[in-house]
């Protein structure tokens, strides 16, 4: 058996011993398989043995997801992925948890476990599958459709202000803030990456086009033609640069960010705001995650920031080996004999 | 002064005071006391919602009642014969409990104009004719106190907080208690402030000698030790009796116990139980409400653990959806349910059975899981370990149903050997051996795989799965027999449960049939109605769902079958459901246990006037 054993650990996995036999259910074109194929051919690279993947997931076309990886895989309750989830990592800190949820599942119905998640630094990594729409519902707007969307349920535009995944994870000190796109494989891999190995929650905001219901949502971001004018990529100790020709600089005047030119001279590159993924501080991360909301701003890629932190499952853990250490293991007789007790004879 | 000494066989006394003035407190610690003077005995706190209402009103009066004897006793006590009120509200709130010519002894330092007119009391009851028939014995509790600690340098309030300790040194010396467990209980409590420590004693002595040299006492009373089952015993709340028979159950399955929770009143005493015992390898998660803890509870069993949540009936109805999903992926764990006045939030501090069909049916789909109650609160450990093995052996959600007074209430507990508790075996498919997520055994559970088992991958859900490989299967045929497979399974718990039993004749004219906490009352009434004469009958059930498999037997043998439950006869729907009887009905939802008289009358009411 043993031998048997090593002979498998030996052999290095591919793609394709993450892919479950079973037939995907997307529609056809939809951002979720990119999603789905990345993380395959990242798995073997993680140095995380087969076994102890585990993937969790709640309700929406994106939490489909746990069935289609050959790992451990729970599909829960709409909104509860967090929550089950978390159980599985307490329960057992061995394992690799991952999340795969939606911006209804993880932000409506499922807000109040991802903020008290990202706030306890559970150690589990959340894919959010961003389309900005009701999927499996058939087209409602959720909570991250822009104000003013028009969708079944909003004939005369949503009156809604959107939430913003990033700052809201921030806000709560997620310890590893990320975002990505479906439609840039390498990318999305390299974030998946720096997640797995990331000690503590790990928030990838994965922006994913619903071709069905909101086709083209990120095709400013995504498209060769438009793309390098609307996109900015964060890496640590670079200038936040952007354009087609990298002729353009955010620069920070005191708290408040700007987009120049760097063409005309009047700026260089030495200006730029350098990029620190490990600032402590969570204000500079706080405002590149509002890029998306303001004008004429790129919207940033990357890993806003990445702190360290101690985790929830780990000092459960902790907590029991020191008591253990002072009271000894736990002895049942000693328990029921605890406090005042009588002898009848 | 001597004073001669009376044997009594049994009391109840009730302590009665501002939730500020320590009566739990009091209560807890003459308990105690009572506790090893070798007495069995029964208790039922009774406090308010509110943690610190306005001093002196008639809705912050909190209670604790205890009933003591020398013989076996079921109940806290119908009526107390000894009321102890630290102010007006509280004689107000309690007077019409007690029984006549009860004792009733009154802290006068309270009774000033402020308190008599929060307590809407026009004139001073202690003035006026309102307690004749009472023996009243006024006592003015907060002045002596501060004058025993009159040498101390401690705040005036601080002193006056000592007062409870006062009456409960008296209560010492008047039922001659023991008095060493408390002052080592205060020295343990209060050792790292040494004059609030010096403080405390000294009241709780003074209050002793009091009682000693008063002339208002001519005689002190004895209550012989209990004649009880041989062993070791300690008092036990339900509420820790659960926390007991988790760990039990953790140590006799070698499984790690996990417990997911949401604060919420009366149910939170386990969680802070459980949370004390990390040393047992428990890991306590307080959640962020009740269904990211139930939904963790289904992670944990998911990952191998012996999971268990703890609510109450508020809270079961947020889990809802996820008990419907440990259903479906056929997960082991407990739910308990510490049930507690309804509906909506109800009387949280008040106990009450009425969510037994929320417990049994409350689910969306046919979604089955198995029922206990238990009966008494040293009972809740049994009921625990039982849940735990059930819930393993099939591989399924058992809900336990205790409530409020179980929870909160005490008694001795015998202590079991720990080597008497039975082994629970699990079994978690190895590496290598052949494995089907849905396939099942011989008592239809499917197996447990544990994640980070190579090999084992498999994924599980909450929507439909094939029969056997577990897979996303919509197929009419499938789903119509894996409804009846998750039915057929907890059917078949029955085959492994133990026959209801029949206390008395096992045939006759009238069964009494209860379930969960009534227990005591109901067992008190019948034995009283037997004593006079009637043959009456007593069945109590624990297994809720499936119910014993005899019981349609039990029921048959009987012309009358009376069903007394603190709900509008949730018990009496499911029996006539289940086995087309008709039965009689005995509701009544107080928010209190019953009166062990009242089901007496009604008993007496079925079978008629004593021929
Ligand atoms: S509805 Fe949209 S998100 Fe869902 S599978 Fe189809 S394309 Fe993908």
């Amino acid at each position: 058996m043993s031998d048997k054993t090593s002979v498998i650990e030996t052999k290095k996995l591919t793609a394709k011993d993450f892919s479950s036999q079973q037939d995907v259910r997307w529609c056809p074109g939809c951002g979720d398989y990119s999603i789905l194929a990345q993380m395959q051919r990242t798995s073997p690279d993680l140095g995380i043995p087969k076994e102890k993947f585990v993937w969790v997931s709640g309700i929406g076309c994106s939490s489909r997801f746990p069935y289609y990886m050959d790992t451990y895989g729970f599909h829960g309750i709409h909104g509860r992925a967090l929550a089950i989830a978390s159980g599985v990592k307490i329960a057992n800190p061995d394992l690799s948890v991952w999340v795969a949820t939606g911006d209804g599942d993880c932000l409506s119905i499922g807000g109040n476990h991802f903020i008290h998640t990202c706030r306890r630094n559970m150690d589990i990594k959340i894919l959010l599958f961003n389309n900005r729409i009701y999927g499996l519902t058939k087209g409602q707007y959720s909570p991250t459709s822009e104000k003013g969307k028009k969708t079944k349920s909003t004939p005369f535009g949503s009156i809604d202000y959107p939430f913003n995944p990033p700052a809201v994870a921030i806000g709560v000190d997620a310890t590893f803030v990320a975002r990505s796109v479906d439609r840039d494989p390498k990318h999305l891999q390299a974030m998946m990456q720096r997640a797995a190995k990331h000690t503590g929650t790990a928030f990838i905001e994965i922006f994913q086009n619903c071709n069905i219901f909101n086709d083209g949502a990120f095709f400013d971001l995504t498209e060769k033609d438009r793309k390098a004018d609307n996109v900015v990529m964060m890496e640590h100790g670079k200038p936040l640069l952007f354009g087609k020709e990298n002729d353009k600089a955010i620069i920070l005047d005191g708290l408040t960010p700007k987009v120049v030119s760097l063409a005309d001279g009047k700026y260089s590159v030495n200006d730029a705001w350098v990029h620190d993924e490990f600032d402590r501080n969570p204000a500079r991360a706080h405002i590149l995650s509002h890029f998306t909301e303001m004008e004429g701003f790129p919207v940033p890629f990357g890993v806003f920031r990445q702190i360290e932190k101690s985790t929830y499952d780990g000092d459960t853990h902790d907590q029991i080996e020191s008591f253990i250490k002072v009271k000894g293991q736990g002895d049942l007789n000693k328990l029921f004999m605890s406090g005042n007790t009588w002898t009848i004879e | 002064m001597e004073k001669d000494v009376q044997i009594l066989e049994d009391v109840t006394i009730r302590f009665a005071g501002d939730s500020g003035d320590g009566m739990q407190l009091t209560g807890s610690q003459f308990t105690n006391s009572t506790a090893l003077a070798g007495n069995d005995l029964s208790t039922l706190p009774d406090y308010p919602a509110e943690i610190r209402a306005p001093a002196g009103t008639l809705y912050g009066v909190s209670g604790f009642q205890l009933h003591f004897s020398n013989s076996d006793i079921q109940t806290p006590g119908d009526s107390p014969d000894v009321l102890v009120a630290m102010n007006p509200a509280a004689l107000k709130v309690n007077l019409k409990d007690l029984k006549k010519n009860a004792t009733i002894i009154v802290n006068t330092s309270a009774f000033d104009a402020k308190n008599l007119k929060l307590a809407h009391y026009d004139s001073n009851p202690l003035e006026d004719d309102s307690l004749e028939g009472y023996e009243v014995v006024q006592v003015p509790l907060t002045q002596m106190t501060m004058t025993a600690l009159e040498s101390l340098s401690i705040s005036i309030k601080e002193k006056e907080r000592c007062k409870n300790f006062f009456a409960l040194g008296l209560m010492y010396w008047l039922y001659s208690r023991p008095i060493e467990a408390t002052l080592e209980w205060i020295d343990e409590k209060f050792g790292k402030l040494p004059l609030i420590q010096e403080a405390n004693k000294k009241a709780l002595m003074a209050g002793y000698y009091f009682g000693e040299n008063t002339e208002l006492f001519t005689s002190r009373f004895h209550i012989e030790r209990a004649k009880l089952p041989e062993g070791t015993y300690r008092n036990i709340s339900g509420n820790e009796a659960t926390a007991y028979g988790f760990i039990a159950a953790s140590v006799k399955s070698k499984l790690p116990l996990f417990l997911g929770s949401y604060p919420i009143t009366p149910a939170s005493d386990i969680l802070h139980e459980l949370s004390r015992h990390r040393n047992f390898g428990v890991k306590t998660f307080q959640a962020e409400d009740e269904i990211a803890a139930v939904a963790a509870t289904i992670g944990a069993a998911y990952a191998g653990s012996l999971a268990i949540t703890t609510t109450s009936g508020p809270g079961l109805a947020l889990k809802t959806e996820a008990v419907g999903l440990a259903v479906m992926t056929e997960l082991p764990m407990v739910i308990v349910n510490v049930q507690r006045g309804g509906p909506s939030t109800g009387l949280p501090t008040k106990t009450e059975q009425a969510d037994l069909l929320q417990a049994v049916h409350g689910r969306n789909g046919e979604a089955p899981v198995c029922v206990l109650a238990a009966a008494t609160p040293a009972d809740c450990f049994d009921v625990a370990i039982e849940a735990s093995r059930i819930a393993i052996k099939y591989m399924t959600p058992v809900i336990m149903l205790t409530d409020g007074y179980l929870g909160n209430g005490s008694e001795p507990w015998l202590v079991p050997p720990v080597d008497s508790i039975p082994e629970i075996p699990v079994h978690f498919v190895a590496e290598g051996e052949e494995f089907h997520p849905y396939s099942r055994d011989e008592n239809l559970s499917r197996p447990w795989a544990k994640p980070g088992t190579p090999g084992l991958e498999h994924r599980i859900g909450g929507l439909e799965k094939a029969h056997i490989t577990g897979h996303v299967n919509y197929d009419p045929d499938n789903h119509h027999f894996m409804i009846n497979m998750r039915q057929n399974k907890i059917n078949k718990i029955q085959q492994d449960i133990p026959d209801l039993e029949v206390r008395g004749d096992q045939k006759g004219d009238l069964l009494v049939l209860g379930w969960g906490g009534t227990f005591g009352a109901i067992t008190e009434a019948v034995t009283k109605v037997t004593k006079t004469g009637y043959n009456v009958s007593q069945a109590h059930l624990k297994h809720m769902c499936p119910f014993p498999k005899n019981t349609a037997e039990v029921l048959k043998n009987f012309k009358k079958v009376l069903i007394p439950e603190i709900n509008l006869g949730q018990l009496a729907k499911l029996i006539k459901m289940e086995f087309l009887i008709d039965v009689e009905s005995f509701n009544r939802v107080r928010g209190l246990p019953f009166k062990s008289s009242d089901i007496e009358a009604r008993i007496i009411e079925i079978l008629g006037e004593q021929k």
